[in-house]
């Protein structure tokens, strides 16, 4: 019988990234994925005919500008387009552009605010430092803290340095930022409640965290680290939807001699002696690889595809009480025609980019509030953009689709599990939020498809529909993802790793999770390393 | 009024596509080309760079010369005049092509529009009037007319170009090939169409009476609403040309009429133009001079750059290692590329050294301070950028 070099189970984004670069490195490599489509949450699907849907993950900013280079997406069809003119929407019906003329978007604060106008500056740039030093870490393997190896000292000189640059005020700074609230860490700049509200919304997408939580102020960096062509902060839209990235990687993977098996479910992680040895799929069949490597998150990888007698006891309860709690749901809809927003004027610019339904910090703790108690608001957080209104490929011309990202939406309701008619009624409390704020919307839908945690977990394995493989605290972060001591993609299992946005430096479609532990495991098999190292340490 | 205006003899001429475009130039980043008003972009330059790759955008070509060419000698100016054997060139096809002084240094590039059995139309950046006259000496039927004013031109380029064509119902326009011309009715005139551009992209290029440009401009716009149309101006289509590995004057050359210095202006075959020069014609100008160049070998050679890092190498000088000793080369024109995700430049080399490593020292700002890199440079053969629907026919909606 056939045996591999390597199986991945999950054509995830990370999971084709790490097979690429493990096939380029000349290893037989088979992707094995349990849905007949790849990329995971980072999919496009075509669930209306003519609509093309970005399922899941809707914009990139993260993605690994050297990685995107390197495996020559471009060249295998990636083209990523930033977007411009954010639009967020106050409860009191007033309007926050983000436009993208410096001078511009001052006039505009200052209409809020005059104090805010100015402190802008003042705030971009302390974010800035903070996600700069981040960013030099995406790409990096996290140095084991308790480890005498050369190259963990290596490592942690290389961090120390880093935050020795920042200066001493700094540092002190930078350690209150990984503990405190969004809401707390914006009190310190702006006075204006909408001004807070759209800049407090990175730091709630995704986290079962609230505005006024402990640790969102982390949850706002990692959504304003990332860039689009060195533009830091900025945000793109993968021509073709997200499926594209997943879909350029699998080309690469594919040129490398890589295979990838769709309808292809594992069952469970084949395990002699506390050595991987091979996978069984659901249909039965058994694969067999020198080395497994699992692109699913750590609470299903260990408590799903491996069996507890064979796992130390420590490590199931570390699993087992991963924080992987669900918090995030998403409607997409097709649309007739363009909408529009109520106190926007027609500008083409603005009025088709993004909109955040902000409201206020009041409202987004309120919508949190509710997800506590198992339920949804009924004034949800929506973070909206019309993918169409950019991209000619996604929708039929002169007809658009709308992404919305909901916060916050339960993984099980306090009445019971997800039904078919809560999910329904869930879609309808976004739907008539959008009319509030864009009269006529509801006349305007063609299709649509609404996800709950429910939804995203059952289609594409994301234990409670977390986006991000596992919440992103200082716990779980850094040397401590997925858990500490297991920091470095090895898994306490002789041939065993993992690589997707459970590991260092989590959610997010970068693809820094699946090369990160092809270098590791190229480093164990004493082969090369092919995996490029980021290009951002200019900066 | 006008004459009342005391800077009168100091203000720029106006495209007859000004009218639309001024109120659409946000930013009022305007510039000049060719004595004309000219934009360096619209509302952003980056947003328009991503229309020529994503969607579609428009480009004034009003400033470039278009000079018309008719009479029975036509062909034989021309054949004396450029490099390449325009005998080949079919009714209703374009060519690129390029004309040198008798020294094989070159003048400029441009293109040829084979329009009639002796009618041609010759477009190219620089006036060169003076210059057709003089290629035109012992012809005699023969007129050589500018029509730069009365024929307006506008670029659209972008994998949408073709549905807005079609939208606007130039019937059967996806089956125009690459450097075809098609002509249409538009408004009791004719619309001219041609599949040619300088963004490396699927695009084309419409030609139309002065008086029509509006109506033209107000057709093109309402067809593409729903396909992403946008003008750009200088910024973006520098950015395209660069990612195409297209030459620009002033940037990769500098036209040989008005080089001062010896031999600071170059060859086709410095400028990787070889294809261009046809030895089969039995006379052009500049032909026994670069006869003796192609043996000999050009001195420099014009080549396309991947750097290391994602620093632009602008006006970098090449080294052949990383101490930096000995130059071979100087970079022409350089940037960061969106769409191919490569830090890319054109540059002259010394021919001897292409086979051997290349490093470009960069200098680059950080917050006012500069900073220095040595970054090593591989040769590319292929444009960094050549989607397959440039070249498709029929042409693909999006
Ligand atoms: C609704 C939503 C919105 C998001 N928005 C954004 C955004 O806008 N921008 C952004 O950067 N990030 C966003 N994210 C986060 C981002 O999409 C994810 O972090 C990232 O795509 C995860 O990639 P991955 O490869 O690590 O894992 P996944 O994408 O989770 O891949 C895991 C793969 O394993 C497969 N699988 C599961 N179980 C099995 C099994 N037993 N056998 C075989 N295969 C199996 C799954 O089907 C899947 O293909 C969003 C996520 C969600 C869910």
């Amino acid at each position: 019988m056939k045996r591999y070099d390597a199986i991945v189970i999950g054509a995830g984004h990370n999971g084709l990234t790490n097979a690429a670069y493990l096939a380029r490195a000349g290893l037989d490599v088979v992707v094995l994925e349990k849905n007949d489509y790849i990329g995971g949450a980072a999919v496009t699907r075509e669930l209306h005919e003519g609509w093309h849907y970005s399922s899941c993950s809707y914009v990139c900013s993260m993605m690994r500008q050297s990685l995107h280079r390197d495996l020559d997406l471009s060249r295998h069809g990636l083209l990523l387009v930033p977007y411009l003119g954010t639009v967020a929407f106050g409860d009191d019906g007033n309007t926050l552009i983000d436009y993208p003329d410096e001078g511009a978007h001052y006039l505009e604060l200052q209409r809020h605010s005059p104090h805010d106008a100015d402190a802008m500056s003042r705030f971009q740039a302390d974010l800035g430092r903070y996600a700069q030093l981040i960013r030099k870490t995406l790409m990096r393997t996290p140095p084991d803290p308790a480890s005498f190896k050369p190259r963990d000292i290596r490592e942690i000189l290389f961090l120390a340095k880093e935050f020795w640059a920042l200066g001493e005020r700094e540092l002190y700074e930078y350690m209150r930022f990984f503990t405190m609230s969004a809401a707390d860490f914006l009190e310190d700049y702006f006075e204006n409640d909408l001004i807070k509200a759209a800049m407090a919304s990175p730091g709630i997408i995704g986290t079962a965290l609230g505005v006024q939580s402990p640790g969102s102020a982390y949850i706002l960096l990692h959504h304003v680290m990332g860039d689009v062509d060195g533009s830091v902060g900025a945000w793109g839209l993968a021509r073709g939807g997200m499926g594209a990235i997943s879909h350029a990687i699998a080309n690469a993977l594919r040129e490398a001699g890589g295979e990838i098996r769709t309808c292809a479910g594992v069952e469970r992680i084949l395990v002699r002696n506390g050595t991987t040895v091979g996978v069984a799929l659901e249909n039965g069949d058994e694969l067999h690889a020198n080395i497994v490597v699992s692109n699913l998150d750590a609470k299903r990888t260990f408590t799903r595809l491996l069996q507890p007698e064979e796992l130390p006891p420590r490590i199931l309860e570390r699993a087992r009480n991963f924080k992987i709690r669900g918090s995030s749901g998403k409607v997409n809809i097709a649309l007739s025609g363009l909408p529009r927003f109520k106190g926007l004027p027609d500008n083409r610019y603005i009025n088709r980019g993004g909109q955040t339904f902000a409201g206020s910090l009041e409202t987004m703790e309120r919508a949190y509030d509710a997800w506590k108690r198992g339920t949804w608001s009924e004034d949800p957080f929506i973070e909206s953009i019309i993918p169409s209104a950019w991209d000619p490929t996604v929708a039929p011309a002169g007809k658009h689709w709308m992404s919305n990202f909901v916060q916050y939406c339960p993984p099980e309701l306090a009445d019971g599990p997800w039904t078919p008619e809560k999910r329904d009624a869930f879609g309808q409390t976004v739907i008539n939020k959008l009319e509030r704020y864009s009269p006529g919307f509801k006349d305007l839908i063609v299709h649509m498809e609404v996800r709950t945690p429910h939804e995203i977990e059952a289609e594409i394995g994301l234990t409670q529909g977390n986006i991000f493989q596992g919440e992103l605290t200082i716990d779980q972060l850094l040397f401590n993802r997925p858990f500490p001591g297991y920091g470095q993609y090895r898994m306490p299992l002789r041939n065993f790793y993992m690589c997707g946005s459970s590991t260092h430096p989590g959610g997010g479609v970068s693809a820094a999770c699946g090369a990160n532990a092809a270098r590791e495991i190229l480093r164990d098999l004493k082969k090369p390393n092919v995996v490029p190292d980021d290009d951002c340490y200019d900066e | 009024m006008e004459h009342t205006d005391p800077f009168a003899g100091e203000r720029l001429k106006l495209s007859p596509f000004h009218a639309r475009q001024a109120p659409m130039n946000l930013r009022d980043a305007w510039s000049s080309w060719n004595s004309y008003k000219f934009a360096d972009y619209y509302y952003d330059a980056q947003y328009e760079y991503f229309c020529i790759r994503n969607t579609c955008g428009t480009y004034d070509i009003c400033p470039m010369q278009k000079y018309e060419i008719r009479g029975a000698d036509a062909l034989a100016m021309l054949n004396r005049m450029v490099t390449r054997d325009v005998a080949k060139l079919k009714l209703d096809r374009v060519t690129y092509c390029c004309w040198c002084t008798d020294e094989g240094r070159m003048i400029d590039d441009g293109t040829i529009f084979r329009l009639g059995d002796d009618h041609y139309m010759l477009t190219c950046g620089s006036p060169c009037l003076a210059w057709l006259r003089q290629s035109a000496l012992g012809f005699t039927e023969l007129t050589v007319r500018d029509i730069s004013e009365e024929r307006a031109g506008l670029s659209l380029q972008g994998p949408t170009a073709c549905a807005v064509l079609k939208a606007m119902g130039l019937a059967a326009i996806e089956q125009l090939k690459p450097f075809g011309i098609l002509h249409f009715d538009f408004r009791g005139d004719t619309l001219m169409v041609s599949r040619t551009g300088f963004s490396g992209d699927l695009g084309y290029e419409l030609w139309i009476d002065r008086s029509l440009a509006l109506d033209l401009w107000d057709a093109l716009y309402s067809a593409g609403e729903h396909h992403g149309i946008h003008p750009y101006g200088e910024a973006a289509t520098n950015m395209a040309r660069l990612e195409a590995g297209f030459i620009m004057p002033a940037m990769e050359f500098n036209e040989a009429l008005k080089t001062v210095n010896f031999q600071l202006d170059q060859t086709p075959f410095e400028l990787n133009l070889g294809w261009l020069v046809d030895f089969r014609k039995p006379h052009f100008n500049g032909r026994s001079a670069l006869l003796r160049e192609r043996d000999k070998g050009p001195k420099y050679t014009l080549v396309k750059l991947d750097i290391e890092g994602n620093k632009p190498a602008n006006d970098a000088i090449l080294y052949a290692d990383r101490r930096c000793k000995g130059e071979i080369g100087y970079v022409t024109s350089a940037m960061w590329s969106p769409a191919a995700k490569a830090n890319i430049a054109l540059a002259m080399v010394r021919t001897k050294y292409l086979a051997g490593d290349i490093f470009a020292e960069i200098y680059y700002p950080k917050e006012l301070r500069p900073y220095r890199k040595v970054a090593r440079c591989t040769v590319r053969d292929k444009p960094f950028w050549a989607p397959a629907r440039t070249r498709q026919t029929p042409a693909p909606d999006r």
